[in-house]
């Protein structure tokens, strides 16, 4: 049913990619970005049932127009016949790029080349990516760099930027309109979802996709997520206009609140006592074919849990999704995952739940790796090499057996779990500067 | 070769090592706590804290001084994947 509002919709939405339609989101403030319905998958990391946007926006100042971020670059004729609608290029005075990322920075270099005067406007951390992103075009890009802090007056509207690194990439920063009290927040508060009615009180239900975006793209970078949200939450808030999905006009403030409720820790479901004394938690993680390593990881749980101050949980991977899995880890202190040696590997599950911890912030959690081999062991060095580089520390050289453990092989296990529970909670022979006998550099493998 | 003593302090490991290593191609094989991603001087992921010896490890370079500089390094921080050892110190993560 084609009612007077929607028909009034209709002609102030964004149109079609064959006639695309600026749309005003406040007054001189238009968003002039591109729609992308079909796309399933971004970044090869995300599905998106959905597609996306790629929002950019325009605003009008007495002393020139501003373009905050601009569009992947298969969609830069859209956003600039968008774009031609509410201004002239010689009109550009700066264009902003809340972070580099190519879905935003794609139609940068032809804006730039239509509109020279312009000044590109990035983060202190954005130049040496900018770099690297231009140089295989040639034209030469003069910008500058801003802080928390600085400010550009377009003529009776300022733009005022907040340093936000990390979310996601290490040169986010968002961009505030302070007299219309719009957050241009990049792809912070944004999502996959397309939806030509544009605004969040008018489009389908997104929070599964907000929630989503989250997830997968700030989790790693909660504690940035905090820092960032003590510059945001004491700003006065009409409007948040992310790069990708609905504008949020309506009570923009819910999904400040969102993001500070999901970056904060699960402690409603600790089952500690608040008030109990400090504790460490390790997680045992193992996959065994015959039951070998299986009963290291007994005994590595036993001997750990022998440590005061250590709570010890042991699982078999086999029994459990990663989703949970990864859940768990992103709180605890330290992690052992056993497996046997298959083919010259450690066995795939080991490695599904490895590639799915790029979600949780590992840096300074203990790894440990252990496992039973037949003639080769492989699987616990390729382990470790991976805890490292997954940022984790290796305190305790991995332990392997060939075959069926005997008693005094469990009884390395237990000390093994003993050594990496001491590690961790910084007690034993492993603490205290002056504790471990010095190595010669020789002697280092 | 001249030698020098590099301690880890996290993990209390003290190591004898030839002037002019890099501290991290002995801190991951000892297991301390400093972490890598780049290793090239870029990313400041290796960002460390000098304890002792400050003066003992090579001159930080414009680049490793920019990249400190961004990462917001305190006084006595450096770079794990840049410094190279010349007398005895003590680092620990930053
Ligand atoms: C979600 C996401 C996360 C990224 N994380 C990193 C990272 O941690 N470190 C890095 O060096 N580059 C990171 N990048 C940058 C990509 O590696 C870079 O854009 C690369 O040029 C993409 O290559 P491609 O064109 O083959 O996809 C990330 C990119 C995306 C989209
Ligand atoms: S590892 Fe990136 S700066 Fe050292
Ligand atoms: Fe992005
Ligand atoms: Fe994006």
């Amino acid at each position: 049913m084609i009612t007077a509002a929607s028909e009034r919709e209709a002609h102030s939405g964004p149109g079609s990619d064959a006639e695309p339609r600026a749309v005003a989101i406040a007054d001189g403030v238009h968003w002039v970005g591109a729609l992308d319905p079909t796309l399933r998958r971004f970044d090869l990391i995300l599905r998106t049932a959905n597609g996306t946007t790629y929002n950019a926006y325009a605003v009008r100042g007495e002393q020139g127009v501003a373009v905050i971020d601009t569009v992947k670059a298969e969609f830069a004729a859209v956003f600039f016949a968008r774009l031609e609608q509410v201004a002239r290029y010689d009109e550009i005075r700066v264009i902003v790029l809340n972070h580099l990322e190519p879905d935003h920075s794609g139609a940068l270099p032809e804006l730039m080349r239509r509109a020279p005067q312009a000044k590109l406007v990035i983060s202190k951390r954005a130049p040496a990516m900018l770099k690297a992103l231009l140089k295989a075009d040639d034209q030469e890009i003069r910008y500058d760099t801003v802080d928390t802090g600085d400010e550009i007056d377009l003529g009776g509207r300022r733009l005022k930027f907040l340093h936000t690194p990390y979310l996601h990439w290490p040169d986010t920063q968002c961009t505030y309109l302070a007299e219309q009290q719009i957050l241009f927040s990049g792809d912070v508060f944004g999502c996959h979802h397309c939806d030509p009615r544009l605004f969040n009180d008018r489009v389908g239900d997104f929070r599964f996709a907000f929630d989503y975006y989250y997830a997968h793209i700030m989790r790693p970078f909660k504690t940035y997520v905090l820092d960032a949200l003590r510059l945001i939450e004491p700003l006065p808030l009409k409007l948040i206009a992310p790069t990708h999905g609905p504008i949020l006009r309506e009570r923009p403030r819910r999904y400040v609140a969102r993001y500070r409720e999901l970056s904060g820790a699960d402690a409603a479901l600790e089952p500690v006592p608040a008030d109990a004394p400090p504790h460490f938690t390790l997680l045992v993680f193992y996959l065994s074919a015959y039951g070998s390593t299986a009963r290291m990881a007994e005994a590595i749980a036993a001997g750990a849990e022998s440590v005061p101050g250590i709570r010890v949980s042991l699982y078999d991977l086999e029994g459990g999704e990663v989703e949970p899995f990864v859940d768990l880890i992103e709180p605890a202190d330290a992690i052992a995952l056993g497996s046997p040696t298959l083919n010259g590997d450690a066995a795939k599950p080991i490695w599904d739940l490895l590639s799915s911890l790029a979600v949780v912030n590992l840096r300074g959690k203990v790894g440990a790796a252990f496992g039973s081999y037949g003639w080769s062991g492989e699987a616990v060095p390729m382990i470790e090499d991976r805890l490292r580089g997954l940022k984790l520390r290796v305190p305790v050289a991995g332990l392997r057996l060939k075959l069926i453990p005997t008693d005094d092989e469990l009884a390395d296990c237990h000390a093994f779990g003993r050594a990496l529970a001491e590690a961790v909670t910084g007690s034993g022979a492993q603490a205290g500067p002056t504790t471990r006998p010095v190595i010669e550099y020789a002697n280092l493998t | 070769m001249a030698k020098a003593k590099l301690t880890f302090e996290d993990i209390g490991q003290t190591v004898n090592v030839p002037a002019g290593v890099r501290v991290i191609d002995i801190s991951e094989k000892v297991g301390a706590g400093i972490v890598y991603g780049c290793r090239e001087g870029d990313c400041g992921t290796c960002m460390m804290h000098v304890t002792a010896g400050w003066n003992n490890l090579t001159e930080p370079s414009v680049l490793e001084e920019k990249v400190l500089r961004e990462n917001m390094a305190s006084r006595h921080d450096r770079l794990a994947c840049q410094a190279q050892v010349i007398g005895d110190c003590s680092v620990k993560p930053a």
